[in-house]
């Protein structure tokens, strides 16, 4: 498998960052209603940003919830802008 | 003098091809016309409204502010007649809208039943929201639905009803579900957990007609002489693309508006993008549909920005989709199918006909009772794919279809060795997304 993508919980709660991927989203919203803090998780994706909103839990529920594998956790990178 | 841009539909073409053309020009008036009054909202989010997944508001993803911003005029009317020659749209009531230039982005709608009855109130389909409400309005728990159709929209239906706690049958002319995408353990792993939710299945059965009385369904007779009382009759037998506009114009149509690589119709200050146009793709020579969010956002985008003066090809990408059948995620990319599914007369929602275009090709696939993955492999590329259940290849193999990813050290092994098959590919994977990294 693949295995850059399979990140331990431990993992994607202390260094892991959730990232959309744009093209697969059809803006359903199913990842906005199921943010426990109310992060626009759906504008996020229309504009294929990562969600570095500060106060995101990285508890996975958006990345659970959506229908369509539009979100993952990825390692935040040191080189990123 | 700005330029007139004028959009007719009010979907995600329409939605991205007015956002590019404001980005191109800040100065433009742009207009958008259609029939339905609503914000913006994702009409796939539809099938999550009708399972109660999702509160209704949260469809909405542009608000009335938000097109404010963008400085759009709406208009509320249907398009009754368009004047190529004038550059003029009449719209219902006479009212008439001069443009420079012109999208026509009207999406598809559903076919409808031919047999008796089928016109009963309490027969739905799901198109928009309106008809969302609609079908929200007549569940009820205890109360029974029939559902005929095939393809993504037919489950989303049945398994919504289900949702709202009603007695679901669904009815199949074919023996198979979705035939002409799934292979035969595919639709039997998801016959069988539609079965296990509780949804009734016939398959190899049509209606004759749709009883009713004073106007309102009461329930279907089958051609075997059953019957079945119910309150709703859902049907998804496919979609047609809203050309009438169009061909009353005179522009080229054939199944959809025929438009080149720049998403031009015959009448180049006329442009046509997402479900109601029909693009020539170089590769088959012909034009193939699709009915696809992710095709209709991307021709929006480049109708938007060739109406803006640009010279911008439309690159058709593999299409792809990812949908939930029967509660199990399945992700469809390239070509993985052949042949017809007799449950639909036109092509489905979240449907693309190039899934269809099998090559000459070899299948692996790799069971796991639900979990399964099915490679379609060509001389030197994988061709499509299906995976099913687990979704940890989904991605993978989306960027290796996408990107043609050359197969060749490893396609023998993958047909050999059919159980190991995945291994191979995730060592092959792993190298080359780690080169394709560097480059």
């Amino acid at each position: 498998m693949p295995s850059r993508e399979l990140l331990s919980r431990q993992e994607a709660l202390a260094e892991a960052q959730v990232v959309p991927e744009a093209v697969r989203c059809v803006q359903c919203g199913c990842c906005t209603y199921n943010c426990p803090i109310g992060i626009d998780v759906r504008a996020h994706a229309w504009r294929g940003l990562a969600i570095h909103d500060s106060h995101c839990l990285t508890c996975g529920e958006c990345v659970k919830r959506c229908p369509r594998e539009v979100l993952r956790f990825e390692r935040i990178s040191l080189l990123q802008g | 003098m700005p330029l007139e841009y004028v959009i007719i539909g009010s979907g995600i073409a329409s939605l991205s091809a007015a956002e590019v053309l404001r980005r191109g020009d800040p100065q433009a008036a742009i207009t958008m016309i259609s029939e339905e009054a609503h914000d913006f909202y994702s009409r796939p989010g539809l099938a999550y409204l009708l399972r109660g997944d999702i509160p209704e508001k949260l469809l909405f993803v542009r608000n009335r502010d938000d097109l404010r911003a963008l400085n759009v005029r709406r208009i509320t009317a249907g398009a009754q007649q368009l004047l190529v020659q004038r550059q003029e749209v009449v719209l219902t009531g006479g009212k008439r809208i001069r443009y420079d230039r012109l999208l026509l982005a009207l999406g598809a709608t559903a076919v409808r039943p031919t047999f008796p009855g089928g016109d009963l109130a309490g027969v739905v389909k799901l198109d928009s929201l309106d008809d969302a409400r609609q079908i929200l309005k007549r569940t009820g728990r205890g109360k029974t639905a029939v559902v005929i159709g095939g393809g993504i929209t037919a489950l989303e239906l049945a398994e919504g009803l289900l949702a709202r706690r009603m007695n679901v049958h669904y009815f199949m002319r074919s023996p198979r579900y979705w035939a002409d995408v799934l292979d035969e353990t595919e639709s039997k792993v998801i016959l069988k957990r539609l079965r296990h939710e509780g949804i009734v299945i016939h398959p190899e059965t049509q209606i004759k007609q749709a009883l009713g009385k004073r106007g309102q369904l009461t329930g279907v007779e089958t051609q075997a002489g059953e019957i079945i009382p119910c309150q709703v009759l859902a049907v998804a037998i496919g979609v047609r693309p809203r050309a009438e506009l169009a061909r009353g114009a005179g522009l080229a149509v054939d199944r959809g508006i025929l438009v080149n690589a720049f998403l031009q119709t015959s009448h180049p200050q006329v442009f046509a993008a997402g479900d109601v146009a029909q693009v020539h793709d170089p590769h088959s020579g012909g034009a193939t549909m699709d009915v696809l969010w992710s095709t209709a956002l991307a021709q929006g985008r480049v109708a938007g920005a060739n109406m803006a003066g640009g010279r911008l090809p439309y690159v058709k990408g593999i299409p792809f989709n990812v949908t939930q059948l029967a509660g199990l995620k399945v992700t469809v990319i390239g070509a993985v199918g052949r042949g017809k599914d007799d449950d639909l007369v036109t092509i489905a929602r979240g449907d693309s006909e190039a899934w269809r275009r099998l090559p000459r090709a070899t299948v692996v696939s790799e069971t796991d009772q639900v979990n399964r993955v099915r490679l379609v492999i060509g001389e030197r590329h994988i061709v499509g794919a299906l995976v099913m259940g687990d979704q940890t290849w989904s991605r993978p193999l989306q960027q290796l279809i996408g990107q043609q990813a050359d197969i060749g050290p490893i396609r023998q092994s993958l047909e050999a060795d059919g159980p190991t098959a995945l291994t191979q590919l995730a060592h092959f994977y792993q190298h080359w997304e780690r080169a394709q990294r560097r480059t």
